[in-house]
C-alpha cells in the first residue's frame, strides 16, 4: 500500500519529554546585563506579606536545551510550509515571510500604544491605509480594526447593530437569525451580544430560503448573520433579496466574511446589501494561524453604523492622524490597546504585495477548488451540487456503507502526507468533508491530493480497516480523547506530588 | 505574482480539465450585476523590497530615539532571539489549531507546558491557552463567575485598568450584569471598607488588579475572605506578569486573568499579546478557551489532545462558555519558550532588577522639590507621583529632551490630576533614569 503514497515518506523524528523533566537546579537559559542601581531585597521592598521567594515549579534549563526542545516539538507538526493544508473555512494559504520581517522592524514592533500620537504617525498611517484597502475590497464605507479575531468581529458587529437599533428604533429587538449551515461562533456570539438565536433551515440547495425568510422576519428580528459564500462554498444567490426582506422590516444584514477569499477583487459585499461584516485577516489576508492564533477580525460597516464604532476611532486632523477615544455613541472598547496591530501590519504587507492583482489570488483559489471537485466528484458524494467557489464540500455517504467515516478518511490523508480537510461542519452535511485548497497550491500539489483522495476511496471499499485505523505513519496513533476528557490531566506535576 | 504557483498554461489546462470555458465562468453563480467590471482601486502591487521600504518609512515616523517611561498594561522587557527564531519555525508559525492531534503533537505539548507554567506562576490549578488579551480575559473571567454563582452583580475596583473596565462594560452592558465600582485609598489600594459594604448575596465576583493600575499591590488574602464570606468569587487581573517573580501569587483568588505580554512579547503598538485564565480544578467546566490534556494513543504512548471541548463554540454553539475560536496561540508559545529560558533563577533576577530600578527612579524623583509619591502602598515596577503642575506640561517639555514621560493619570481619573504613572523595567538604564530625573528637576525649576 505504501508505494501509493507519493507525497510523504517516513523519517526519524526525535523523542522529547516535557521541558520540566529536563530541569536541574542551577541551569538557566538567559543572562542579564548586570544591575546598575543598588540591589534591593524583595522582602524589604514589598514586606513579607507580599514577597515571594521563587516560582517553585519553573524549569531550570540551558539555552541549547530550550532550542532543541522546541525544535523537536516543531518537527511533530504538519504545516502549510510542508504542503497543502486543505482545512475548509480556515483558508490555510501561504504566509509570506516578508510580512513577518516588517512586523518585527524597530519602530514597528517597539511602539507603545500610549506613546504620543505625534510620535505614532507611522503606525497610524499603516492603520489608515489598511482600513482604506479593506473598505475598497469589501465595498463598505468604513470600519474598525480593533477586534482580535473573527469571533470578536462578529460580536462587535452585533453590538453595532444593537446600538443602531436602540438609537434609531427605540430598542435592540430580540432575535438574530442564523442559518443552520453557520459556523459555531455565530450562535455563540449572538448570545453574548444579548440576543436569542433563531436557526433558519436552508433550502434544498443549501441556500437561504427567501420564502421562509419572509415568514420569519418580524419586528423582533435585529439581524441575520449570513456567511457568503456559505460554508458549502456556494455563493448565496438570494443575498440581495434577503437584505431587502430584512431592511423592509428594519433589520440589518450581517455577513460573516470568513470566506472572503472567494470574493476579493471579484465582488463586494457592500454592493449586495450587506450592512456590516467581519474579515478574518488570518484567513483571507495571509497572516499566520500560528497553531491557533493570533488573528484579527476587522469589522467593515455602512455609513449608518459609523457613529457606533468602537473607540478609539482613527481621525484626520490638520494633516495629522489621531485616535479619538471619546465618541458619544460608540459601543465602547472591545479590546484594550486598540487591536492586534502586528497582525494588521502583516495583512497590509499582503495587500500591498498584490494590489489590484488580488483578483488573481481569488481566481486561483476558485480554480483549485473546482479542479479538485471535478476530479473527485465521481468517487465522493456531493450532497449539494451547486457551483463551488473557493471550497468544495463532499460527504462520506458512499464510504459510510463500509463503515468508513469522514474522520477515518481524514486520518488516512495524514498517511498520504496531507493535513486533513475540515470534518466538524457544516452541520447540514452529515459526514462533511470540507476541502479548501486556497490559491497557494500548484497543479502538482492538487494532483497529489486528488490521487491520495482517490486511493483512499478505493481503500475504503477494499480494505476499510486500513482506513479506519489510520494514521499508520505518525509518531502517535489515534489518541484516546474520551479518557482525556473523563479524567483531565491539564498540567504537569512533579512525580513526588502526583498521586 | 510570486505567491501564486501557476503558469498561464497550467491555469488553462486546469480550466479545460474542469470543462469551464473561462475563469469568469467559475464565478457565474454570482449575479452578474454584482460582479466587478473594474479592477479594485488599491495601491499598485509591490515587490518584497518595496514592501520593506514602505514599512521602514513608516517605522521612521514613530518614536525611534526616545526613552520611554510608559507601562500601564504594556511593558518593555528584554526579549530573546531564541524565542523569536523558534516561533518563526514554519511548523509552529504556519499550522492551524491542533484539532488533528496526530500531526500536531508539537503544538499540543507546548500548550500543555504553557498551562503548567501559568499554574505555577499564578498559584492556580488549571489554566487555559489562551484568551485574546488581558482585558478580554478579565471580562471572560467575570462572565465565568456569573455562570458559576448564578448571580449578576459585580464589584469592580477602580484601580483595575481603565481600558479593562471599558471592555468589561462593553461586553456586560447587554447581559443584565450590574457593575458597582469601588474607589481606592491613599495607599492606592482598593477601599476595603467600601468594598465590604458593596458585596452582598447577589455579588458574583469581586474584581481587582494586582499590581493594580497605579502599580500598587492589592491585599489579595483579605479581599478573598471578604468575597468568600458572601459566596462571591474573587477575580484577580494581572497586567504585569513579571511581578510574579517577586510577588506572592494570588493563590486565594478563584479566577486569575492575566496578560502575558511581559514574557517576551513586543509592545507592537497594542498587540498581539496573549491573555490567560487560570482557576481551580472544580471550575474548569465553566472556563472558556482551549485546553490541552494528556492522554495515551492506541499503543499506550503518552500524547496530548485538545480536551473538554464541550465547553466550546464549535460543539456547543449558542450554549458555549464563550465565542472564542482563534486565540493567541503563537504568542502563548513565545511566552512558553521565554519562560523556559528565564527559568526559576532568571525570573527571580528579572523581577529583582525591576524592583530595584523602579525604586531607584522613585528616590530620584522624590528628591525633586514639589514631587511627591502619590500612593503609599507596596509597588513592583510602576509607581505614581504627584507633580506641582499638569503632567501634560511636564511631558511636553520632556519630549524636547527625547523622553516619553509618564502616563497622566488625570486622563482616566478626574480625581488624579497632576498624578503621573511611571514604569521602570530592566531595560531602562541608570543613565536614562538619571537623565529623566534631571530633566524633570530642570522643567519644574522653571515657571510654567
Ligand atoms: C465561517 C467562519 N466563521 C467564523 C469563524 C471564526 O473566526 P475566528 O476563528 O477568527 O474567531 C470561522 C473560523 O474559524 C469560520 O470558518
Amino acid at each position: 500500500m505504501t508505494d501509493r503514497i507519493k507525497k510523504a515518506g517516513r523519517h526519524v523524528s526525535q523523542n522529547e519529554g516535557l521541558i520540566f523533566e529536563q530541569s536541574a537546579p542551577g541551569k538557566r537559559g538567559v543572562e542579564f546585563p548586570p544591575l546598575d542601581v543598588p540591589a534591593i531585597d524583595a522582602r524589604t521592598a514589598l514586606g513579607t506579606a507580599y514577597a515571594r521567594e521563587s516560582v517553585a515549579g519553573f524549569p531550570e534549563v540551558s539555552e541549547i536545551e530550550v532550542m532543541r526542545h522546541f525544535t523537536r516539538l516543531s518537527t511533530w507538526n504538519y504545516a502549510i510550509d510542508l504542503g497543502m493544508y486543505p482545512l475548509g473555512s480556515c483558508t490555510m494559504k501561504y504566509n509570506p515571510r516578508v510580512n513577518e520581517f516588517v512586523a518585527r522592524l524597530e519602530g514597528i514592533a517597539t511602539e507603545h500604544p500610549y506613546q504620543p500620537q505625534e510620535l505614532s504617525q507611522g503606525c497610524l498611517k499603516i492603520l489608515k491605509l489598511l482600513l482604506d484597502c479593506l473598505a475598497e475590497i469589501t465595498g463598505m464605507d468604513t470600519g474598525t480594526l480593533e477586534p482580535a479575531a473573527g469571533a470578536q468581529g462578529e460580536l462587535t458587529g452585533l453590538l453595532l447593530i444593537r446600538a443602531y437599533l436602540e438609537d434609531t428604533q427605540g430598542g435592540p429587538r430580540k432575535k438574530v437569525l442564523i442559518p443552520d449551515s453557520a459556523h459555531g461562533t455565530n450562535p455563540a456570539t449572538a448570545v453574548i451580544a444579548g440576543y436569542e438565536v433563531e436557526n433558519v433551515p436552508s433550502d434544498e440547495h443549501g441556500q437561504i430560503d427567501i420564502a421562509r425568510l419572509k415568514e420569519i422576519v418580524t419586528g423582533d428580528v435585529a439581524a441575520m448573520m449570513v456567511t457568503n459564500p456559505s460554508t458549502l462554498g456556494v455563493f448565496e444567490q438570494n443575498i440581495a433579496e434577503a437584505a431587502e426582506v430584512l431592511h423592509a422590516h428594519g433589520a440589518l444584514l450581517y455577513m460573516d466574511g470568513a470566506n472572503m477569499n472567494a470574493l476579493a477583487g471579484v465582488a463586494r459585499p457592500g454592493d449586495f446589501g450587506v450592512d456590516v461584516m467581519h474579515l478574518n485577516l488570518h484567513k483571507t489576508f495571509s497572516t499566520p494561524h500560528g497553531g491557533g492564533g493570533p488573528g484579527a477580525g476587522p469589522v467593515m460597516v455602512k455609513k449608518i453604523l459609523e457613529p457606533y464604532l468602537p473607540v478609539p476611532v482613527l481621525d484626520e486632523k490638520d494633516g495629522h492622524l489621531a485616535l479619538d477615544h471619546h465618541k458619544r455613541k460608540s459601543i465602547g472598547r472591545v479590546r484594550a490597546f486598540g487591536g492586534n496591530f502586528g497582525v494588521l501590519v502583516r495583512a497590509l504587507a499582503y495587500t500591498l504585495a498584490y494590489g489590484p492583482g488580488i483578483r488573481q489570488a481569488t481566481e486561483d483559489a476558485v480554480l483549485n477548488a473546482n479542479y479538485i471537485r471535478k476530479k473527485l466528484e465521481d468517487v465522493y458524494d456531493m450532497p449539494f451540487n451547486s457551483p463551488s467557489m473557493h471550497e468544495v464540500v463532499f460527504s462520506d455517504a458512499r464510504q459510510k456503507k463500509n463503515g468508513v467515516s469522514t474522520m477515518d478518511i481524514a486520518k488516512r490523508l495524514i498517511d498520504y502526507g496531507f493535513h486533513p480537510y475540515t470534518t466538524a461542519f457544516p452541520l447540514i452535511v452529515p459526514g462533511a468533508m470540507m476541502i479548501e485548497p486556497t490559491e497557494s497550491e500548484s497543479r502538482q500539489e492538487c494532483d497529489l491530493f486528488v490521487e491520495a483522495m482517490r486511493a483512499i476511496a478505493e481503500e475504503a471499499a477494499t480494505t476499510p480497516d486500513l482506513v479506519k485505523t489510520a494514521p499508520h505513519n505518525t509518531r502517535v496513533s489515534r489518541l484516546d480523547e474520551v479518557a482525556a476528557a473523563r479524567k483531565p490531566v491539564l498540567r504537569w506535576k512533579p512525580k513526588a506530588h502526583s498521586s | 505574482m510570486r505567491y501564486l504557483p501557476k503558469s498561464t498554461a497550467e491555469r488553462r489546462d486546469m480550466l479545460a480539465a474542469i470543462g469551464a470555458r473561462s475563469i469568469e465562468s467559475l464565478f457565474a453563480s454570482i449575479p452578474e450585476k454584482f460582479r466587478l467590471k473594474e479592477p479594485l482601486r488599491l495601491p499598485a502591487a509591490m515587490s518584497e523590497q518595496e514592501i520593506i521600504d514602505y514599512f521602514r518609512a513608516r517605522a521612521a515616523e514613530n518614536s525611534g530615539g526616545y526613552t520611554s517611561f510608559l507601562g500601564a498594561g504594556v511593558y518593555n522587557h528584554l526579549r530573546s532571539v531564541v524565542t523569536d527564531s523558534l516561533i518563526q519555525r514554519g511548523e509552529f508559525l504556519t499550522s492551524y489549531t491542533p484539532y488533528q492531534a496526530e500531526i500536531s503533537q508539537g503544538t499540543l505539548q507546548a500548550i500543555f507546558e504553557f498551562q503548567t507554567l501559568m499554574c505555577e506562576l499564578t498559584g492556580m490549578e488549571v489554566a487555559n491557552a489562551s484568551m485574546w488579551d488581558g482585558s478580554t480575559a478579565t471580562t471572560e473571567a467575570v462572565l465565568m463567575a456569573e455562570r458559576l454563582t448564578g448571580r449578576h452583580r459585580v464589584v469592580v475596583a477602580r484601580s483595575l485598568h481603565p481600558e479593562y473596565r471599558q471592555v468589561l462594560d462593553t461586553y456586560t452592558r447587554n447581559l443584565g450584569v450590574h457593575i458597582h465600582e469601588i474607589g481606592f485609598t491613599s495607599s492606592g489600594q482598593a477601599d476595603i471598607a467600601r468594598l465590604e459594604a458593596a458585596i452582598d448575596k447577589e455579588t458574583a465576583a469581586v474584581v481587582v488588579q494586582s499590581p493594580n493600575f497605579f502599580g500598587v499591590l492589592e491585599q489579595i488574602p483579605h479581599l478573598a475572605e471578604l468575597a468568600h464570606a458572601k459566596g462571591a468569587l474573587l477575580v484577580v487581573a494581572i497586567t504585569e506578569g513579571v511581578s510574579l517573580g517577586a510577588v506572592r501569587p494570588p493563590a486565594e483568588a478563584d479566577i486569575v486573568a492575566m496578560e502575558t505580554q511581559s514574557f517576551g512579547l513586543a509592545p507592537s503598538y497594542g498587540g498581539p499579546y496573549a491573555g490567560v485564565i487560570a482557576t481551580r480544578d472544580k471550575f474548569v467546566r465553566q472556563m472558556p478557551g482551549r485546553l490541552a490534556g494528556e492522554t495515551v494513543d492506541s499503543n499506550g504512548r503518552r500524547g496530548y489532545v485538545l480536551t473538554l471541548a464541550t465547553r466550546e463554540q464549535h460543539i456547543r454553539r449558542e450554549k458555549a462558555t464563550s465565542n472564542i475560536c482563534t486565540n493567541q496561540a503563537l504568542c502563548a508559545l513565545a511566552v512558553t519558550i521565554h519562560l523556559c529560558l528565564l527559568g526559576k533563577e532568571g525570573l527571580k533576577e528579572l523581577a529583582a532588577q525591576n524592583l530595584a530600578k523602579a525604586r531607584f527612579a522613585l528616590d530620584l524623583l522624590e528628591s525633586i522639590p514639589g514631587v511627591r509619591r502619590a500612593f503609599s502602598g507596596p509597588f513592583f515596577n510602576e509607581f505614581a507621583v504627584q507633580f506641582p503642575r499638569s503632567v501634560k506640561l511636564v511631558n511636553r517639555d520632556l519630549l524636547r529632551e527625547k523622553i516619553i514621560g509618564p502616563l497622566p493619570l488625570g486622563s482616566s481619573y478626574a480625581d488624579l490630576t497632576k498624578r503621573a504613572l511611571f514604569c521602570v523595567t530592566e531595560t531602562t538604564s541608570r543613565a536614562e533614569i538619571e537623565r529623566m530625573a534631571a530633566a524633570v528637576r530642570e522643567i519644574l525649576s522653571k515657571p510654567v
